[in-house]
């Protein structure tokens, strides 16, 4: 008891005294309340398959603007990163990371034969299989597999949602789905599952009851040790009150804390746009926009940027013309942002589509998604990219 | 120590059909195993009434499109397409209740779990009401029936041809999906055939399409009638003659087995046993009924290591909770959004290889909400969860003035609403009039669960309601149900 009022009045009186710091003394005021250096990777899904060429923009290629008439963004509004190349307008946070290298574009990626149902699609981004290879497990989940022998919680992975991606599920270990680390903690600390638990003897056998009762431990302490640290160091930060918004506020605050988390993972969508597109798409990229440049600049204050790792996908991008209702139908290859303040290579990494050489109306592809996940994998995490991929392949040299 | 019968006709029941009824209770430890099976044929014995649940508009829609030709269809406005599009998904939403529903009231019970099985195995992902109730009507007349003729209607539907392409495998231009997962996932299994006889089957099944009433169609000009090598054997082969061949492989018959015996008996294979099962499977030329009748008849498949070795999937779970504890659900949409957030939405597989099931069904979060899910269906609590969207259902249906939650809200069901089950305990109760108090608790247990109970008496005594004795065994019910045991069968 007395231990614990100890601390609470050292965390009192640093707050406090640190705001009668001058300003320009700060940055050598030392240790944050946590030790920085845990590297962790965000990972931003657009579901639906968002339009990346009004994402990123070809401002200067005819072929793009006949080929959309309505819909191609013209040069003036969009956000000029090159002469060449622009932002979608609603994208102002991302030009400014853009001009102060946080942030690398990877264009026109893609794999090899891509599947144009949605499902399917992310299918084969989730579990990082080859277009004709159907896997049950996810690349985060093999990470976990990978990484976590042993590891009593299944908190290295946490997608911020009330269902599990395939992502995130191994073979033999599975990330965590929290929404709302409060909620989950009600649920978890139901008295019936607590004394079930409590009076359970662990009898370490291999029948599927023994995984059942496994599953479930590991789940009543995870809740109870998520919700305790996304408590320790909360972020006061202002984030918009939009449901990614809020994600991200609560990713920054388990950075913040000491938790073993690796990789958060979270959804924003739908940008199946095949009608209509502009509303959608401009709606989706606000939200996306005041969320990742809040995220940014909390954790900058915190000195946590260099750390993290934000990056997007979609499981395909758009056709090159748009269709007959103002919108765009389901295409092949797409760009990624990688956000972070610890990049090597920055801003625009590789050429745009060749919009001049195309499959029946689609992008060719020359990244492979797969060499994204190898890099991140490797490079960042320190991970056996080869093991979890169950490939070697190239890294990139964004890391 | 051998098994007494109740245990043995629950598990028969939970394995040759979606668990024992409330009405079955009584019956269970009079009759042996072998009179249970018996019974389970005979209510399986009719044909299944085709299930219609499209709308008249979209009849409506076909005719005139019949009349007028295909290419109406492409000029429909972007309105009445929506419409169309809307009244697809409603369909099959409908489509989903009714025979959900069935297997909740069914007597047949075997017929549609062998349908659910095959389901799971010819999986199609189809947002087109008339295709997809095509292809369910195919997978329950043929579900006891002969393996080689279903193979066939399936591979002639509209839904599996469009689902994989087939639409667009031409002389000259073949695409082998079609071929590629007929071989791999529907008969021989991966590492049994070449690329080579893929890219030759695909040639045989040039030209296999279907019209828009679902109608199979041969189109004579774009099948290649050339000579293709499939599997060491060499002719003009159509595509009936090459799903012979690939019937004819001993390794189809193996494979078909395999998947049985571990949706069937155990996850885990047993070399042995499925090797007789399938050599006599083969001799049998794949009828279906005799091999569910070695299983299910065997000394065997009542060992205690396959009772209560599986995870119930979802639907499983769902309909057996039903099947014991009759309900009427005042917001049937329920049943979707719980379909979704536990990750089996019928109609829906994940790919064309199906639910991997087994512990692929148990993540923290799929344990936590199955586990809840009793305590749901008794109280008026919320559900408080939210599905992940699916673009292929919503097809890029789009609102642009209003959120994604509200759009998928709608389309699914509130989630932040109660079940609101009504649930008819009487016959359920009436059942333990002769049980004294004090071994209600184990009474329960023994009906409800086919694995050992880990939680104690004390336990279930303590979280139940005391008060009087109807309401002890409604309560302890709803606990028992709410285990991780709950989650076997």
């Amino acid at each position: 008891m007395y231990f614990k009022r100890k601390e609470f009045i050292q965390v009192g009186s640093l707050a406090t005294a640190s705001l009668m710091v001058p300003k320009f003394l700060k940055a050598f005021e030392g240790a944050p309340l946590v030790p920085q250096g845990n590297k962790v990777v965000v990972i931003l899904q657009l579901s639906g398959g968002n339009d990346g060429l009004n994402t990123v923009i070809p401002v200067r290629n005819d072929i793009y603007y006949k080929a959309r008439p309505r819909l191609g963004i013209e040069r003036t509004k969009a956000l000029s990163l090159t002469d060449e190349v622009g932002l979608h307008p609603a994208l102002t946070g991302f030009k400014e990371l853009y001009d102060d290298g946080s942030m690398a574009i990877l264009n026109n990626v893609g794999y090899p034969n891509p599947d144009r149902s949605h499902f399917r699609s992310m299918d084969i981004w989730h579990t990082a299989s080859q277009s004709n290879e159907y896997w049950n497990t996810g690349w985060v989940g093999r990470y976990l597999d990978a990484q976590c022998h042993g590891c009593d919680k299944p908190t290295q992975a946490i997608e911020l949602d009330d269902v599990l991606s395939l992502s995130l599920k191994g073979e033999n270990i599975k990330g965590i789905a929290v929404k709302d680390p409060r909620r989950l903690y009600g649920t978890a600390n139901e008295k019936f599952f607590k004394d079930v638990m409590k009076n359970h003897k662990d009898e370490a056998g291999e029948q599927p009851v023994d995984y059942l009762y496994k599953t479930m431990a590991e789940t009543l302490s995870s809740a109870d040790y998520i919700f305790k640290q996304s408590k320790m160091h909360p972020t006061n930060a202002e984030y918009p009150k939009t449901d990614l918004g809020t994600s991200l506020k609560t990713i920054a605050s388990l950075i913040y804390s000491d938790i073993n988390t690796k990789v958060y993972y979270v959804s924003l969508g739908s940008f199946d746009t095949h009608i209509n597109q502009e509303n959608q798409q401009q709606r989706l990229f606000t939200e996306m926009n005041d969320a990742v440049k809040a995220f940014v600049k909390d954790l900058k204050g915190n000195n946590r940027f260099d750390d993290v790792m934000l990056f997007t996908f979609s499981e395909f991008g758009r056709r090159v013309a748009q269709n007959a209702s103002n919108g765009t139908d389901h295409g092949t290859a797409n760009n990624m942002f990688f956000i972070s303040g610890g990049l090597k290579q920055k801003g625009l990494i590789n050429d745009l589509p060749d919009l001049a050489d195309l499959d029946e109306g689609d992008l060719k592809y020359n990244v492979d998604f797969k060499n994204a996940y190898a890099t991140v994998l490797n490079k960042w995490l320190k991970a056996d990219d080869k093991a979890i991929l169950a490939k070697k392949y190239d890294h990139l040299d964004f890391i | 120590m051998s098994l007494t019968n109740q245990l043995k006709n629950q598990h028969l029941m939970w394995r040759a059909g979606f668990g024992p009824a409330v009405e079955q209770l009584g019956d269970l430890s009079e009759y042996s195993s072998k009179q249970f099976y018996k019974a389970l044929i005979k209510a399986s014995e009719k044909k299944p009434d085709y299930i219609d649940v499209a709308d008249d508009y979209l009849k409506g829609l076909l005719m005139g499109v019949e009349e007028i030709g295909r290419q109406q269809v492409k000029d429909l406005s972007a309105e009445e397409r929506k419409k169309r599009q809307q009244k697809n998904r409603d369909g099959i939403r409908n489509l989903n209740m009714y025979w959900m529903h069935n297997m909740v009231n069914s007597a047949a019970q075997l017929r549609e779990k062998m349908a659910f099985f095959w389901h799971g195995h010819f999986a199609c992902r189809n947002v087109n009401i008339f295709y997809q109730q095509g292809l369910l009507d195919v997978l329950r007349r043929n579900a006891l029936g002969n393996f080689g003729t279903m193979l066939k209607e399936v591979s002639k539907s509209a839904a599996m041809l469009n689902f994989l392409n087939n639409q667009q495998n031409r002389k000259d231009h073949p695409n082998e999906n079609f071929a590629r997962e007929v071989m791999e996932l529907f008969t021989m299994g991966r590492g049994n055939y070449t690329e080579h006889d893929i890219k030759e089957a695909a040639r045989a099944f040039t030209g296999w399409t279907a019209n828009l009433k679902g109608e199979f169609q041969f189109r004579r000009f774009q099948h290649d009638y050339g000579s293709k090598t499939v599997l060491g054997r060499t002719g003009n082969f159509d595509g009936e003659e090459v799903l012979d061949i690939l019937l004819q492989q001993k390794q189809t018959a193996k494979y078909i087995t395999q998947k049985v015996y571990r949706f069937f008996v155990n996850e885990i294979p047993d070399t042995e046993k499925i090797d007789w099962l399938a050599d006599r499977f083969y001799k049998s030329n794949y009828e279906i009924s005799k091999l569910m009748e070695d299983i299910f008849t065997s000394e065997w498949f009542y060992e205690e290591k396959n009772v209560g070795a599986l995870i119930k999937s979802p639907v499983e779970l769902m309909v057996g909770i039903q099947r014991m504890l009759p309900m009427k659900l005042e917001n049937e949409e329920a049943l979707m959004l719980l379909q979704r957030v536990l990750g089996q939405l019928l109609f829906y597989p994940p790919n064309v290889a199906g639910w991997p099931g087994g512990k692929n069904w148990i993540d923290s979060s799929s344990l936590m909400m199955r586990m809840r899910l009793p305590r749901l269906i008794n109280d008026t609590d919320e559900m408080n969860v939210r599905p992940k969207d699916d673009d292929d259902t919503m097809m890029g249906r789009m609102d642009p003035n209003e959120a994604p939650k509200g759009k998928a809200q709608r389309m699914m069901g509130r989630s932040n609403k109660p079940i609101l089950a009504d649930i008819d305990w009487k016959l359920y109760v009436n059942n333990f009039e002769s049980v004294p108090r004090e071994a209600l608790g184990e009474a329960i247990a023994k009906n409800l669960l086919q694995t050992k109970m880990r939680v104690s008496q004390d336990i279930i005594k303590q979280f139940s309601d005391q008060s009087g004795r109807e309401n002890f065994i409604k309560t302890a019910t709803i606990q028992i149900m709410s285990t991780p045991e709950y989650q076997l069968c």
